[in-house]
Order: structure tokens, then C-alpha cells, then sequence
């Protein structure tokens, strides 16, 4: 039976884009700020309609969709973002350009194509909703026409997405050549009914499909697009483009490597422990060399994605249990990230609609004029960097220590070795807050009361996860123990070449 | 509720109160500087309090972790099996002894900071947070808080010296912050390790240090792992060739955080030593324990030689903490029963010690302007209370008969003697170049021709000699009545694993 019903979050984001877009067009004076209202209570009816699925049996649609709590999980952090990216957006974009009925209008369709990454348990279908997430991207970050650098940066990542899609779309393909099916659980019994033999057909095309998945979440070598895409995008999509589009990168990763890719593990463990080494030492060496904050933002998020990434290779090298665990705290890494990213996002758009500035010595003295977005950007970046009581340190700390396996506990040195190397450039940006005084106009300002909140309530939010993880770690777990008690996998196993 | 569970709340307030003090702080408007002061000297206060209670309820009955207070905070999640983290605070009679120290220190540093402006609201808000992570350090009975705290305590120091600090203060800070940063990273390292080798589910220290024990922890493992630990604590112990940071930083930071950090963050990383290395590594310790011994010899002796060549007060005092937590790191490394005893006591010692110094240091730099012995002589003539009261800071660094520096060195080198002979002996002569640098400091600033330019200079305010009162009181107590002190340090000396009577 067709079951609709699993898509009715999706309906009232999806409605509410066309919507939006619909009221710029027939009545063009509506003022701009309020599309951003109407557009985070748009989400926000979204989140809620998304609530009343938490727990409910799992649910697929053909055995294309699936709805289970790790769905849930991701509609409520796609939704949750789509909140904070509107409001942050609300003046920003209304000093910048004319019409933005589209640029609220997709990133709902975003954030929707974010949901089924996470529900896709069919290649063509994770594919399409993939490229949903990424065609809405291309535009919103080359949203400012008339700025050169948006342009630039809109052009340079439908260039590279498209080659990626191509890689993707390739080694889904030779998959399919050899397991005859498109479904994860067919994919998995094909695999395991091929034996554990070496083929090419399969190495590569598992090649293919990492690299594919990796320049979504900007692994290195594939993660070139990042800086200058996040450069010239406007500030609030650089920050949707940190959070959602990285955590629906990991959302598709987790389903498609546990769901259908497991029973060949060995095939592709060692090239994600290789990924996630070089991924994380390139963000964190490069970062420091950085002198723009998006850049910056950029490449410590390339940092944290190579962080990220052991959990994947820990599934890998584990057992159900060790992936169980992983993925459980990747989950809550990605919510502590994802929450200490906005913080500072939030506060950044602040900053900038003051000074327009993007440069880190435009924060000079900034603990001098406005003491709380010092202490948001400050608290969000030690969370980066792992310090206590920030969400940073006990979700990283969860995280690696759900990937610590005999294998993989060299990387595990490596990527801490690596948050260290991160906080130094960390704190060149604190110092430029706290140790330099002022230039220019060194009188207090008051930020905007929307972007004050935000900026509160995320950092709050930060500082709960970091000193009680508790509850958001079952969380998290229970939202990951649909990957491993999928249909058709009872025995999770490793074949063992 | 029993009055021990009572008690676990007096262990808890010491962590509540600073960091209840720092949330009143944030929400106290910056102009009221004279508001935020009395905050602070309140806190202090109440801190101080908390924490001599702590250290004489601490009962001599032979049972070891007291006081103890157990919250369930993550359990059966993941790999967090039954009593996954927990806070768990208790105290045995090393963590007593090192809240003493803090207590005291952390008031009198609180007073000491009196007179400074420059957004004071924003200094006590890191300070009292700081002290927060110490005593959650000292307390804690869960690896994960331990980490948690430690960490806590590390962190507000770059912008407690990068802001208010002086000479030098962006290198000092940065240089500090990365060094100590750089061994909580090896900690973070064995932590990982551990928890996986042991593969109890459980952060819990005392299930982790009988895993230790009963060989869960292999002696392989615990060889590999133990300088992980060890060497991250000994970054903050100033063990040598990883001591840099204490120079630099003692001398770029301000006096109240010169205080703290060099009188009681210094020996977070002994403690860490303890707690981490010789109760969860014991296989380790054995193996690892003659290198740390060469290791504080030559910190000792390197540091007593490098601080005879400085002319700067604090990078004379920044040298003799290399010194002297080199005496620590040898009495750890005894591992037998006086040396490590006398190893804690040392801890105690030159911590007061050493906040008594730096206080000294602050309260004739805030008027000279000006650290090098050089421009100084004759400040007997304007100063003499300053004078008698570094000068007893000075005999207790030395190691003179009846304060607390000879209690503490007599029982580590008694220990190095049995154990290692000849490290005793090159411990002595590092103890004759103490008293060098000491007399060399004394003769040219105290006496010697004096210096016109100088004669305003205000003697002690009643606060500087109010927090040095307290300082120089431990120091003599310790000095001529140590039994309360070493019966509460020997009775958890006893229980460590691999200490020989």
C-alpha cells in the first residue's frame, strides 16, 4: 500500500515555498524581512508536524523511502536549520537585494531534499534528492547577482557538483551492473551473495560513490569548492551550506554504507581512515594560513568533517555494536556542530550588518563594543575546538571514543592532534576580540533583538550539550538504531576477504 | 542522608560556589567595580572556608576516598554501560590537602586583585571559573569530569594573561595555552585508550584503577601508555624539557593568576601524575618511574641554575617553580612511601610559597613599574614589611628549618636516598643553589645602596598583608607542625598502588 502519510512534513515545507514565492509575485510591496517570518513559521510547522513521528514504527514508501527515527532526526535538524538560516537572513538579505521570495522559497526545497538523503534506501532516489539539496545551493549562493564574488563562487560549484554527480551517478552504476538492483537491501544480498572475491567493478565503484559523497561533504581532495563557494555566498547561506548541506551529506553516507555497502567493508574501510586522515590535517593545516572568516569557517569545517569521517571508517572496521555506537555519536557531534555553527554564524551576520567586514581583523576589539557577540563567537569556536563546558568536548569526545577500535586508534591520535592544531587558529581570531583595542567608532551598539536571541538561544544550547549530554545522546541513539536493525540485515556481518 | 553524603555536598559547593560566583559576575553590570570586589572577596571567602573544612574533616580512620557524592550522568547509551559518567566527588587525603592549598591561594589571589580596573568584572568571571575546574579536578572520581575540569581550568588563562597580563603578555599566553593544550592532547589520547583497553563502559576511576591492578590493563599497554599520561600531566608540571611555558607565561601573566597558576594549576599536572599515572598504570609506573626521576633531577637542577642568571623577579620565580616541581616530580618518582608523601607536601608548600612570592613580586611592580633586580637597592629603607614578608617566602623556598619548604624537601630527599642515592645527592646541590639565587635576590634588592628614585614607595596595603598572612601562616604551621598534614597524605600514600612502605 501507498502510505502519503509519510510525507507530510515535506507537503507543508514544500507548500509553504510555493507559497512564499507566490506572495512576492502577485503583491511584489510585501516587505521582505516578514518573507523571512513567514518562512521560519513555515519551518517551524514543519518541525512540529515532524515531531509527531518520533517513535512511530517504521515506515517505507516502495522501498524507496524509508520513515524511521534517523529520518525524524534529520527533518528535525533540517527544519530546525531552515529556522535559524531564515531568521538570521531577515535584514541581511533585505539590505542586499530586492526580491528574496525565491531565496526563503529554496531553501525550504533544501531543506527537503536534505529530509530524503537521510530517508533514501534506493540509489536514484538518494541521487535525486541529492541533487535537489544541491541545485537549490547552486543558486542561493549565487544569490547577489550583482556581486562578483557570488557569482564566481555559484559558477565554480555548478562546475565541480556536476563532476561529482557524474563520479556519483558512475559508481552507482557499475553497483548496479554487478547486484542488479537499485535498493540498499538488494544491493547488500547481491553483494554478499557474490562472495568476497576481489572485483574491480565493485572497488571502483565504490571509489566512485565515496568521492561522489565526499565533495558533498567537502572531504579532501574534493573539497575545493568549499572556501570559495563559501566565500561568496551571502553569510547565512555559508551558513546552511556548514550545516545542512554537511550533515545531509552524513545523513546519506550513514544510510548507504550501513544499509547497503557494509557487507563489503573491507573493500572501502581503509580508503575512508585514508580520507578522514588527509580531510582533517588539510582543513586544519590550511586554516591557519587564512585571513577571511568564511575562509577560515571554511576550512576548520573541512577540519571537522575529517573528524567526522572515523565514525564512517569505524563502521567499517567494527561490529554492529561498534557501529551502533559510532553513528549514535556522530549523530550528536553532528547536533552540538551544527548548533555551535549557527551560534556563530548568527553572530557573525550581526558583526557583518554592522561593520560589513569579513575580514578577522574586522573584529578587532569587538569584546570592547559588543561583549556578547564576543562571548557567542568565543564560546562557539572553543566548542570547535573541543573545550569544556562546551558542546564541543564531550561530543567529540563521545564521538572518537565510539570510533576508538584497534585499527583506527592512530587516527584517533591523529584527528586529536588535530583539534589542537585548530585551536591555535581559533584563538587568533579570540585575540583579535579581546587583546586589541577598538579602531574607528569604539562606542557599544546594540545588536538586532531577532539576531540577539538567536544568538542566546544557540549558545545556551551549546553550553546544555556540553555540561548534560545525556539526554540528547539517547537521543541520538535511538534516532541510529534503525541503520542497524534494517529489513533484510538481520546479520549484520563483515565479510572478511 | 548520612553526614558523609552531607559532606558530598561541601565538596560539590566548592565547585558550585566559584561557578555560581562567575554567573552572578556575568549578570553584575561592569561599572560596579566595587560591587564585583566584594563578589569576589565573599567567594573567596567562602571558598576558603569550604575548603579548611574539607581538609580537617577529613577522617584519619584508613579508609580512603571520603566525603563522597555519586549523580549518574550518563548511563546505558552507546558504549556508556552501568555508571557510563557519573559525578563522582570524593576526597582522599591528597585531594584534601591540594583544597587547602587552593582555598587559601584562591582568596588570597581574590584579594590580591583589589586594585585592579581594567574590566574586573570580566577577570573574576575567568578567575572563579578557573577555580572551578581546579577543584573539579582535585575532587573528581570519573575520568570524563577529571578531563572536563582539567580542561575547564586550562582555558581561561589565555585571556586572563592576554588581557591583563604584562611583559610580553601575547607570546606568554599564546605559548602557554598552545603548550598545555598540547599535553591534555596526549591525555585525551591515553584517555581513549584506556577506556577501550579496559572496556568496562565506564569512566569511573576507581573501576579503571582496579583494572589497572588486576592486569584488564595489560603491562604492555600500561608501558605504551603511561608517558601518554604522564608526560600530558607533566606538561603542566613543568617537567622538564617540556617546562618552557613557566617562564614565559609566569612572567607575562598577572599577580592573582601568577598565584593561582603557579601555586596551584602547577599542581593539577602532579596530581594527574598520580591519579592517572601511579594509580591507573602501576605496571607503567614501575617501568617508567627511574626516566621521570632523571627527568626531575635535571629539572631541578636546570631550574635552580637558570633562575641564578635571571634578573627579573618573576623569571627567577618562574625558574625556581621549574625547580621545584622538579623536587615533585622526584618524590613521585621514589615510589616508596616518604618520598611520595613528601612529594604532596611539596606540592603544598611551594604553592603557598610561590603565591606569597608572586604576590610580593605584583605589589612592588604595581608602584616600581619595573621587574629587574638591577634598578632595585636598599628597599629595606621604604619597604620593610615587603621585605620580612618576601624574605620568609625566600626561607621557605630555600628549604630553611621551620617552614613548610624543609618539611616537604627533607621528606623527598629521605625518599630519593633509599631509593636512588645518587639523585639525592645532585637534589641537595640543587637545594644549595636555591639558597644562592635566594641570597644573591636579597642582597641586591634588600640591601645595597639605595636608590632615590624609589623613596615613595608605599609599603603592604592591609589587604596585600592580609592574603600574605594567610600565606605566610600555612607556611609556618606546615613548617613546625606537619603531622596533620602528613598523617592525611600518608594514609592515601599507603593505598597507592607500588609505593613500598
Amino acid at each position: 500500500m501507498r502510505d502519503y502519510t509519510i510525507f507530510i512534513p515535506e507537503y507543508i515545507a514544500a507548500g509553504s515555498a510555493v507559497g512564499i514565492i507566490g506572495i512576492e509575485l502577485f503583491w511584489p510591496k510585501f516587505r521582505k524581512d516578514w518573507l523571512a517570518y513567514i518562512t521560519a513559521i513555515a519551518a517551524l510547522g514543519w518541525l512540529v508536524s515532524g515531531l509527531f513521528f518520533i517513535g512511530k514504527d517504521p515506515n517505507s514508501f516502495q522501498g524507496l523511502i524509508r520513515s524511521d527515527d534517523f529520518t525524524t532526526y534529520f527533518r528535525l535538524l533540517a527544519a530546525s536549520i531552515v529556522i535559524v538560516v531564515a531568521l538570521m537572513s531577515a535584514t541581511h538579505m533585505r539590505t542586499r537585494t530586492k526580491t528574496v521570495a525565491e531565496y526563503y522559497g529554496l531553501l525550504l526545497v533544501a531543506g527537503c531534499g536534505m529530509v530524503y538523503m537521510a530517508a533514501a534506501t534506493e540509489l536514484l532516489t538518494a541521487y535525486i534528492a541529492l541533487e535537489l539539496l544541491s541545485f537549490s545551493l547552486y543558486i542561493l549562493v549565487g544569490y547577489l547577482k550583482r556581486d562578483n564574488l557570488s557569482s564566481e563562487a555559484s559558477l565554480k560549484y555548478i562546475l565541480l557538483g556536476a563532476f561529482s554527480s557524474a563520479m556519483f551517478l558512475y559508481g552507482m552504476s557499475l553497483i548496479y551492473g554487478v547486484t542488479g538492483t537499485t535498493y540498499y537491501e538488494g544491493i547488500a544480498e547481491g553483494l554478499t551473495a557474490r562472495g568476497s572475491g576481489t572485483d574491480p567493478a565493485v572497488i571502483v565503484g565504490m571509489m566512485l560513490i565515496l568521492a561522489g559523497v565526499g565533495f558533498k561533504v567537502s572531504a579532501a581532495p574534493f573539497h575545493m569548492w568549499a572556501p570559495d563557494a563559501y566565500e561568496g555566498a551571502p553569510l547565512p547561506i555559508t551558513a546552511f551550506l556548514s550545516t545542512a548541506s554537511k550533515a545531509a551529506g552524513f545523513a546519506l553516507i550513514l544510510r548507504l554504507f550501513t544499509g547497503a555497502l557494509i557487507v563489503d567493508a573491507a573493500e572501502w574501510r581503509w580508503a575512508v581512515a585514508v580520507l578522514a586522515a588527509v580531510t582533517m590535517t588539510l582543513g586544519n593545516l590550511v586554516a591557519i594560513q587564512q585571513s577571511n572568516l568564511k575562509r577560515l569557517v571554511a576550512y576548520s569545517s573541512i577540519g571537522q568533517v575529517g573528524y567526522m569521517l572515523i565514525t564512517i571508517a569505524a563502521i567499517g572496521y567494527g561490529d554492529a555494536k561498534v557501529g551502533q555506537d559510532a553513528s549514535s555519536a556522530l549523530l550528536l557531534h553532528i547536533a552540538g556542530y551544527v548548533l555551535a555553527t549557527l551560534a556563530l554564524f548568527a553572530a557573525l551576520t550581526a558583526a557583518y550588518n554592522r561593520t560589513g567586514r569579513e575580514d578577522i581583523p574586522g573584529l578587532r576589539g569587538l569584546a570592547e563594543t559588543q561583549p556578547f557577540l564576543a562571548l557567542v563567537i568565543t564560546i562557539a569556536l572553543f566548542s570547535f575546538a573541543g573545550l569544556p563546558p562546551f558542546a564541543g568536548f564531550a561530543t567529540k569526545l563521545f564521538m572518537f571514543q565510539g570510533a576508538t577500535t584497534d585499527e583506527l586508534l592512530w587516527l584517533v591520535g591523529l584527528a586529536v592532534l588535530n583539534s589542537f592544531i585548530s585551536l591555535y587558529y581559533y584563538l587568533m581570531i579570540i585575540r583579535q576580540m579581546y587583546l586589541f583595542d577598538p579602531v574607528g567608532d569604539i562606542s557599544r551598539w546594540k545588536v538586532s533583538p531577532v539576531l540577539w536571541c538567536l544568538a542566546a538561544v544557540l549558545m545556551v544550547g551549546v553550553l546544555f550539550i556540553g555540561v548534560y549530554p545525556g539526554p540528547a545522546f539517547e537521543l541520538t541513539e535511538r534516532a541510529a538504531q534503525p541503520l542497524f536493525e534494517a529489513a533484510g540485515l538481520g546479520s549484520f556481518q563483515v565479510q572478511q576477504p | 542522608m548520612t553526614f558523609d553524603e552531607g559532606q558530598g555536598y561541601v565538596v560539590l559547593a566548592t565547585i558550585a560556589v566559584p561557578l555560581l560566583a562567575a554567573l552572578v559576575l556575568v549578570f553584575t553590570p561592569g561599572q560596579q567595580k566595587m560591587l564585583v570586589r566584594y563578589i569576589s572577596a565573599v567567594t573567596g571567602a567562602i571558598v576558603a572556608g569550604l575548603s579548611i573544612y574539607i581538609f580537617a574533616a577529613y577522617q584519619l580512620d584508613g579508609s580512603d576516598a571520603q566525603m563522597r557524592l555519586q549523580w549518574v550522568w550518563v548511563e546505558n547509551t552507546a558504549f556508556l554501560g552501568k555508571d557510563g559518567i557519573t559525578l563522582n566527588l570524593a576526597v582522599d587525603g591528597i585531594s584534601a590537602l591540594m583544597a587547602l592549598l587552593t582555598g587559601i591561594v584562591a582568596f588570597a589571589g581574590a584579594l590580591a586583585s583589589w586594585k585592579l580596573d581594567f574590566r574586573n568584572k570580566d577577570f573574576y568571571i575567568l578567575y572563579w571559573t578557573l577555580l572551578a575546574g581546579v577543584y573539579g579536578t582535585f575532587f573528581s572520581y570519573d575520568l570524563f569530569f577529571f578531563f572536563f575540569f582539567y580542561e575547564l581550568a586550562v582555558m581561561p588563562l589565555y585571556l586572563l594573561i592576554g588581557v591583563w597580563g604584562s611583559t610580553r603578555k601575547e607570546y606568554g599566553a599564546a605559548k602557554l595555552t598552545l603548550m598545555l593544550v598540547g599535553g591534555s592532547v596526549l591525555i585525551w589520547i591515553g584517555i581513549f585508550a584506556v577506556f577501550h583497553e579496559a572496556n568496562l563502559g565506564t569512566f569511573d576511576m576507581e573501576q579503571l584503577w582496579a583494572a589497572g591492578r588486576d592486569g584488564t590493563l595489560s603491562p604492555t599497554f600500561q608501558k605504551v601508555f603511561f608517558p601518554f599520561m604522564v608526560v600530558g600531566c607533566g606538561v603542566l608540571a613543568a617537567l622538564w624539557p617540556f617546562h618552557t611555558w613557566s617562564p614565559d607565561g609566569h612572567m607575562a601573566a598577572p599577580t592573582a593568576v601568577s598565584m593561582v597558576h603557579a601555586g596551584v594549576l602547577m599542581k593539577l599536572g602532579a596530581f594527574g601524575i598520580i591519579r592517572l599515572g601511579i594509580q591507573m598504570m602501576p605496571a607503567g609506573a614501575e617501568f617508567w618511574m627511574p626516566t621521570l626521576m632523571v627527568l626531575g633531577v635535571i629539572g631541578a637542577v636546570y631550574g635552580a641554575t637558570a633562575a641564578l642568571t635571571q634578573r627579573d623577579f618573576k623569571l627567577i620565580s618562574g625558574y625556581s617553580s621549574v625547580s621545584h616541581m622538579g623536587y615533585v616530580l622526584m618524590g613521585l618518582a621514589t615510589m616508596n612511601q616518604i618520598g611520595v608523601t613528601g612529594a604532596v607536601l611539596q606540592m603544598f608548600s611551594h604553592g603557598v610559597m610561590t603565591a606569597l612570592v608572586f604576590l610580593m613580586i605584583g605589589a612592588l611592580y604595581d608602584q616600581a613599574h619595573t621587574r629587574d633586580l638591577k634598578d632595585f637597592g636598599g628597599i629595606t629603607k621604604v619597604m620593610p614589611l615587603w621585605v620580612i614578608f618576601y624574605s620568609i617566602a625566600g626561607l621557605a623556598n630555600v628549604g630553611l628549618p621551620g617552614f613548610s619548604g624543609f618539611t616537604a624537601e627533607f621528606h623527598i630527599f629521605v625518599g630519593t636516598f633509599r631509593s636512588y642515592p645518587v639523585f639525592g645527592a645532585l637534589a641537595i646541590f640543587a637545594a644549595a643553589l636555591a639558597a644562592a639565587y635566594m641570597l644573591r635576590l636579597f642582597a641586591i634588592v634588600f640591601f645595597g645602596p639605595f636608590d632615590v628614585r624609589w623613596s615613595d614607595l608605599k609599603d603592604l596595603t592591609p589587604l596585600e598583608r592580609l592574603s600574605g598572612g594567610m600565606l605566610i601562616a600555612s607556611i609556618v604551621i606546615m613548617g613546625v607542625w606537619w603531622a596533620p598534614f602528613t598523617d592525611r597524605v600518608g594514609q592515601t600514600v599507603t593505598l597507592l598502588p607500588g609505593v613500598t612502605g
